[in-house]
């Protein structure tokens, strides 16, 4: 049971305060998901419910924080540790043990639980999270899943009534994310446990919260049932968006419901589009490299002026463009049938790279032309992000050829690489170490040659507004990325690759991201991601190549890939299969020209 | 001891399972201290022939298991090292046979008018070699005690009074590998922006990342640690905890001064009893004065067993023959260079080096990871 009464958080040298008279009564055994923007408050938020704010962050808070019955201004967290179990963002930065079993007792010894209980706790944390296996293991040797399993088992084993989780699942694969889920949905169900938790892939949580908790980003907080909260909340997933725009009600929060209001929906799609959105005869012709670099678009019939600042919401438009788009070649095949007079932007054959005895990828052979947006999926240590380290020649392949426009990256020199091809890696931050964001900038000018201001130019365009004197640690998530990328495309490489490029960012960020990246393509680059966010491939990806165990096992259209497959499917696919839709903009028109449900006034 | 106590403690030994860590390192200890009383090269071989071959007995599977050659190799080291130096500023050891004569070069007046090169001797290289080699040998003996255990467990078992720093001290120790792997990271991201991460300008470049990151992270650390319950406040008597820390400090220095006095063998012979004793039983009462009322408790404490007390006995038995030996002047314990003779192996020492190797099969065998048996 939490109790906020008027409370308010004020950090010392913000100007507004971060939450502002805060009222709130999460009560016993909820699932509560908190939502917002990025730097709305949400960890604060959380951060208040064990004291972490203001003990551990400084700060003054205002009003008053009840946590079963005590008042968080006079009980440090540790003294509150007994009650609020605590999952910070970040899991692998709170472990202090060496091995997993160590690692969960942790807690239980500075409460003083008595040495038999401890053994049985352990024991039964092990079997309800799925961790017997690995329970003598080194916290170093396992997967995103399971660390995100142990440090859960950690915060709940000493039986607090109140679980608090900070993006739980961002940083995993679909699969372990779901795991995750499973063993929050039966702490919840099975023992009663009070959760409070945040999100940014609300498509993942939403379906199992009790009550949603929306930060609209003043300070203020409003709370009621999902359903309501997603009628109107500006962020909101897939399923949500595709129920407001179709008039469903009550809005279908889960794919199990949305499937049943959406029968009269597909049988209209049936009958308005029966080939789905992209028709078969494109993926069947070879596939045309875009004039390089237009302006824009090709006009083919579009509805816009030529050389119109693409609008916001790219709706029909984007997906003319993804049809007229090359798809995949499949591999190796194009060159011969059809004289290309561009170089494929990268071209792998036979990859193999091993890390000690480790074998992470093996006979990879890879594809990629102009104008592509190619999405490498898998699940964790699959082999996703050695894909991307080789094409950016930071490993020595062990056999097999790499070459991006040509260039061997392992063997040519880095300032010659960086021309070539451009990784953006998991951790942004990795690239800058400048102490302003004008001197990062200038330092990457003179670093590739380009003229002075061309970095601080692009990074206007990625992400205006951002202040020439802030510390590169201090951006939002989403800045630090435009940043990076605006360091990496100072050099304007044809190939540009990103690792994992939406953790931490909110649905505006992505979007934002996700026509950065579109305008690059149109723009002659090839774009390889690799990523969890099966969202964003579906919206973005003209190609997907999945990865398991080191060797490619699907490439090819998004659409033909994604669709049927329980893992990487988009929640529209899933929704409105078998028919290929991936994404509520390609849906809209369908629904707006001629839908008896669709309602206007609903959907923003 | 009863015949079912006997059955209980063989059991006990040849059950799989990983011997306390401070049973290890009293063992290493008693036979570092050992070495520590010797310049025999024929002791000092057998010492080393001794820890080898219990590790390889009974070392585990983990990562640091594998650690016994580097520290066997920097041993070698220290003995080229000595050598190296002994040859270039030779001692003032007047006859013996010479071996080679090497340029002389005396330094000037403000350089200490130190004299480099001039003649070598068998006699001064002998006995670099030997001092070379004892040392090599206290490491030998370190380095088997960091193969055979782990240090962090050695840590966690550290009394209650201490407990919250020696947790401090594990959590910090499996901290730093991630600054190295940190290093790499930010390397590679420097050769994504197209540099050399070379030369000294390239150090300040990955060394403000690395350290900027680091900070980050401790924060958040420690923030998880403050929220799992660190450090909650125990109900111990204010005066128990204030009259704990200077008795543990001063039973601290007392040890200190019984220890240098054991392993230098010159002081006043009643000093090192005395300074030990008196420093335990100090440093005892504060630990256990500081540990009473906490309510902390251990999850699956390592367990002192039979097995645990012979291994530590073993070591020291060791350290006790080599100091009884050293005491009663036994001839070969301490070897004269002028003139040079073979050295020979005093019995006592002998047997007591001998001894050393009973954990070899007095300790349990490592226990093979193994999943769940299908």
């Amino acid at each position: 049971m939490i109790i906020f009464d008027a409370v308010s958080v004020r950090f010392d040298d913000a100007a507004a305060p971060v939450l502002r008279d805060v009222d709130l009564t999460v009560g016993e055994g909820e699932l509560c998901l908190v939502v917002g923007r990025t730097g709305t408050g949400k960890s604060t938020l959380l951060r208040c419910v064990n004291g972490l704010v203001p003990h551990f962050t400084g700060g003054s808070l205002g009003g008053r924080v009840l946590v079963e019955g005590r008042d968080t201004r006079r009980h440090r967290p540790r003294d509150l540790a007994d009650v609020v179990g605590f999952v910070g963002q970040d899991p692998r930065a709170g472990f202090v043990a060496e091995r997993v079993e160590d690692e969960l007792a942790f807690s239980m010894e500075w409460l003083g639980l008595p040495p038999g209980v401890m053994r049985r706790r352990v024991e039964e944390t092990l079997d309800l999270l799925g961790l017997a296996d690995v329970r003598r293991r080194a916290m170093s040797t396992l997967s995103g899943g399971q660390r995100q399993r142990v440090a859960i088992g950690a915060a709940m084993i000493a039986h607090p009534r109140i679980l608090v989780l900070d993006e739980p699942t961002s940083a995993l694969d679909p699969q372990a994310a779901e795991d995750v889920l499973a063993a929050l949905h039966r702490l919840v169900h099975d023992l009663g446990t009070t959760v409070l938790l945040a999100e940014h892939r609300l498509e993942r949580v939403v379906q199992y919260s009790d009550r949603v908790v929306h930060l609209p980003g003043d300070g203020t907080v409003t709370s009621g049932t999902p359903a309501e909260v997603m009628r109107t909340a500006l962020v909101a997933p897939p399923v949500v968006e595709l129920g407001r725009l179709a008039g469903w009600s009550p809005l279908p929060l889960s794919i199990r419901d949305a499937r049943r209001a959406a029968t009269p929906l597909r049988e209209h799609l049936v009958r308005e589009a029966p080939q789905g959105p992209a028709p078969a005869a494109d993926r069947a012709t070879p596939s045309v490299p875009p004039p390089v670099p237009p302006p824009h678009v090709p006009s083919n019939g579009d509805d816009h002026p030529a050389g119109s600042a693409p609008p916001r919401r790219v709706g029909p438009r984007w997906l003319r463009r993804l049809r007229s788009r090359p798809g995949r070649a499949p591999a190796g095949g194009r060159h011969g049938e059809r004289p290309d007079p561009a170089l494929p932007r990268c071209h792998v054959s036979g990859l193999a790279v091993r890390y000690g005895s480790t074998v992470a990828l093996h006979g990879v052979s890879l594809d990629v032309g102009a104008g592509e947006i190619v999405a490498v999926m898998g699940r964790n240590g699959a082999g996703k992000s050695s894909l991307l380290t080789a094409l950016a020649g930071l490993v020595e392949p062990v056999s097999g050829t790499v070459r991006v426009s040509g260039v061997d990256p392992h063997a040519a020199a880095p300032a010659s690489t960086v021309r070539a091809v451009g990784l953006v890696p998991q951790d942004p931050t990795d690239l800058l170490y400048a102490d302003t964001v004008a001197a990062e900038c200038a330092d990457a000018d003179a670093d590739t040659g380009a003229s002075p201001g061309a970095c601080r130019e692009l990074l206007h365009r990625l992400a205006p507004g951002v202040d020439d004197e802030t510390h590169p640690r201090d951006l939002s998530e989403g800045q630090r990325l435009a940043l990076a990328l605006a360091v990496v495309l100072v050099a304007r490489p044809p190939l540009l690759l990103l690792d994992e490029p939406t953790r931490g960012l909110d649905y505006p960020a992505k979007e934002r991201l996700a026509e950065i990246l579109r305008e690059l393509a149109a723009d002659g680059h090839a774009v390889i991601l690799a990523t969890h966010d099966v969202e964003l491939v579906a919206e973005l990806a003209t190609r997907v190549v999945v990865v398991a165990d080191g060797e490619v096992v699907a490439d090819g259209a998004t659409a033909d890939v994604v669709v049927g497959s329980p893992t990487f499917a988009p929640q529209v696919a899933k929704i409105l299969a078998p028919q290929p839709w991936l994404t509520v903009a390609a849906v809209r028109p369908m629904i707006m020209n001629s839908f008896p449900g669709y309602n206007p006034e609903r959907c923003s | 001891m009863s015949r079912d106590g006997l059955h209980r403690a063989l059991a006990d030994i040849r059950l799989p399972r990983a011997l306390h860590a401070g049973a290890w390192w009293l063992w290493a200890l008693g036979l570092a201290a050992a070495a520590s009383r010797t310049t025999n090269p024929l002791l000092l071989a057998l010492l080393i022939a001794v820890a080898a071959y219990v590790v390889a007995a009974r070392r585990g599977d983990e990562p640091w298991s594998r650690s016994f050659a580097v520290f066997l190799k920097l041993g070698l080291l220290i003995i080229a090292v000595r050598m190296t130096i002994q040859v270039l500023f030779t001692s003032a050891y007047g006859g013996g046979t010479v071996v080679v004569r090497l340029p002389e070069l005396t330094l000037p007046e403000w350089a200490a008018g130190v004299k480099l090169g001039g003649p070598i001797t068998a006699e001064t290289l002998t006995l670099a070699f030997y001092d070379g080699l004892r040392l090599a040998a206290i490491l030998a003996c370190i380095g088997a005690a960091n193969a055979l255990a782990d240090a962090r467990r050695l840590l966690r078992s550290v009394p209650g009074a201490l407990y919250e720093a020696g947790v401090a001290l594990v959590v910090a120790m499996t901290f730093a590998p991630r600054l190295i792997e940190d290093a790499g990271r930010v390397r590679r991201a420097h050769r994504l922006r197209g540099r050399h991460a070379r030369g000294i300008r390239a150090i300040g470049r990955v060394a403000m990342p690395v350290l900027q990151g680091s900070l980050e992270r401790s924060l958040d650390l420690a923030a998880a640690m403050d929220s799992r319950g660190f450090g909650r406040a125990a109900a111990v008597h204010p005066r128990c905890r204030r009259s704990s820390g200077p008795l543990v400090l001063a039973g601290l220095v007392g040890v200190c001064v019984g220890l240098y006095g054991l392993l230098d063998g010159s002081t006043a012979t009643a000093v090192a009893p005395a300074g030990l004793g008196i420093g335990l039983a100090s440093a005892v009462t504060g630990l256990v004065l500081g540990g009473r009322g906490a309510q902390r408790t251990r999850y699956r404490p390592d367990p002192w067993r039979t097995p645990e007390w012979l291994v530590a006995g073993s070591g020291v038995v060791v350290a006790a023959a080599f100091v009884v030996a050293g005491a009663l002047g036994q001839a070969g314990m301490n070897l004269m260079v002028v003139p040079l003779i073979m050295p020979d192996l005093p019995l006592l020492a002998t047997v007591g080096a001998l001894a050393a190797l009973a954990p070899a099969w007095l300790a349990p065998p490592h226990r093979v990871r193994q999943e769940v048996p299908s």
